[in-house]
């Protein structure tokens, strides 16, 4: 595995930029210009990165999907989400339309906001181009073809004329795919969720998303330091503070930027991806998030550093 | 984990010590629990007093989070007191600062009730 490309980050629904909010950001931009010398490119480009991402960056808006690079020819996807539109749109770019592809998709569960981007998704409608679909669910398949019968969307799933494949994978046990080692994890979550732990030529790449943890049971922190032991990336289910992980949104399937820094930390882990931001979120407050969670993980740590980054849409991590 | 209970009028005083992590929160809340209903029947409430606490996890957390909610279902008030500068900020990055109230010092947190203040001179021990 070499890298991992993030096209959708946010929790729940997607969101977006408002106009209010853009203005806002160009009127602090412009207004923090007025005392700097501009004259040159590498100037104005160095003055924009200097404004913070929240101004001159956004965390972004598409629901979940995230593409791990292997070393070989084969995409690799975790959910469907409103970010699978632009990855299939990239990936028709980067190939050509003809040019048949390969995608393993890994899917966490079937609620709408990780399947959402099916419909959109180009490729499968392209024959040639073939479709593997893993879940833990049994409704894995109906789940994907009921969301595009009418009245929810004008076109079939029959529409769709790539080799598609249904494939369901024992929670708990590890295979062999694509030259990875697939591990899956039930996890909490409303209707149940999948971990993936991908491991390839050393690297070892966690999806662990829509899980809450109940610190009650040891014996749950226990399977879920193990199943982010050593890796060298987590990306985790950041959604809410924990404060109202465990109190007002307890039992709603989600967990916090704390849990996800201590649950690294016993691990063993070397990089933290909050992820699936809630949607009530602007990206000041997401900012802020991850400036808690770095310093968090600073005063509590006991062993190696653990790197903390908050995922956006169009973040690229090399392995 | 040592934890030390002192009764000031109708405020009880929780001292732990050490960490409250994945190995001690047990501990912790097999300590506090018994303490909610006199706490909550007293009217009163609960003070952590944290001094000698070097480090909570969300688990301990999670034990002042039953409490806080234990308490204040019945009318009674939890509080933190004495925090190390890194216990008072763990607190704050899990923003508990609405879940508990936070003192200085633990005669601050008595102070919240007469009662409590009023007898801050010789404690009983807890039931």
């Amino acid at each position: 595995m070499k890298r991992v490309r993030f096209w959708g980050t946010r929790g729940s629904l997607p969101v977006a930029l408002t106009a209010a909010e853009l203005r806002a950001r160009l009127v602090t931009a412009v207004k923090g210009a007025r005392a700097a010398v501009l004259a040159t490119e590498e100037a104005v480009e160095s003055y924009v990165d200097g404004l913070g991402f929240p101004v001159a960056g956004t965390f972004g808006g598409h629901s979940s999907c995230v593409q791990i690079e292997t070393n070989g020819s084969h995409y690799v996807l975790c959910d469907l989400g409103s970010g699978a539109r632009p990855f299939g749109q990239a990936a028709i770019a980067r190939h050509g339309p003809a040019s048949p592809q390969t995608y393993h998709i890994f899917m966490s569960h079937l609620h709408w906001d990780h399947i959402m981007g099916l419909p959109f998704f180009t490729p499968a409608y392209i024959p040639g181009n073939r479709l593997c679909i893993y879940g833990g669910h049994s409704e894995l398949e109906a789940a994907l073809r009921r969301q595009m019968d009418p009245p929810s969307f004008p076109v079939s799933f029959s529409y769709m004329k790539a080799d598609i494949e249904f494939i369901r994978l024992v929670p708990g046990s590890s295979h062999e795919i694509n030259g990875m080692r697939v591990t899956t994890l039930r996890q909490r979550h409303g209707g149940d969720s999948y971990g993936y732990r991908f491991e390839q030529d050393g690297r070892t790449v966690v999806y662990s998303t829509d899980s809450e943890h109940t610190l009650a049971d040891p014996a749950d922190t226990k399977r879920f330091v193990e199943f982010f032991g050593d890796a060298d990336l987590v990306i985790f289910d950041g959604m809410y503070s924990l404060a109202d992980a465990i109190s007002v949104k307890a039992d709603w399937g989600h967990s916090s930027n704390i849990i996800g820094v201590e649950l690294c930390q016993l691990a063993g882990a070397r990089h933290l991806c909050l992820f699936h931001h809630e949607p009530a979120y602007d990206d000041a407050t997401i900012a802020r998030v991850l400036d808690d969670t770095r310093r968090l993980e600073e005063i509590t740590r006991t062993g190696h550093a653990l790197r903390v980054s908050a995922a956006y849409d169009g973040l690229e991590i090399d392995l | 984990m040592e934890i030390m209970n002192r009764v000031y009028g109708d405020m009880i005083v929780v001292a732990p010590t050490g960490r409250i992590d994945h190995a001690t929160a047990a501990d912790f809340e097999r300590a506090v629990g018994p303490l909610l209903d006199a706490a909550a029947g007293s009217r009163g409430g609960l003070i952590f007093d944290l001094e000698r606490v070097s480090y909570i996890s969300s688990v301990g957390l999670r034990v002042l989070m039953i409490a806080s909610k234990a308490l204040r279902a019945r009318g009674a008030r939890i509080a933190v007191a004495a925090m190390q500068p890194v216990v008072a900020e763990i607190l704050e990055i899990c923003r508990f600062s609405a879940v508990v109230e936070v003192f200085d010092t633990v005669d601050a947190a008595l102070a919240m009730s007469p009662e409590a203040a009023a007898s801050r001179g010789p404690a009983m021990k807890a039931p």
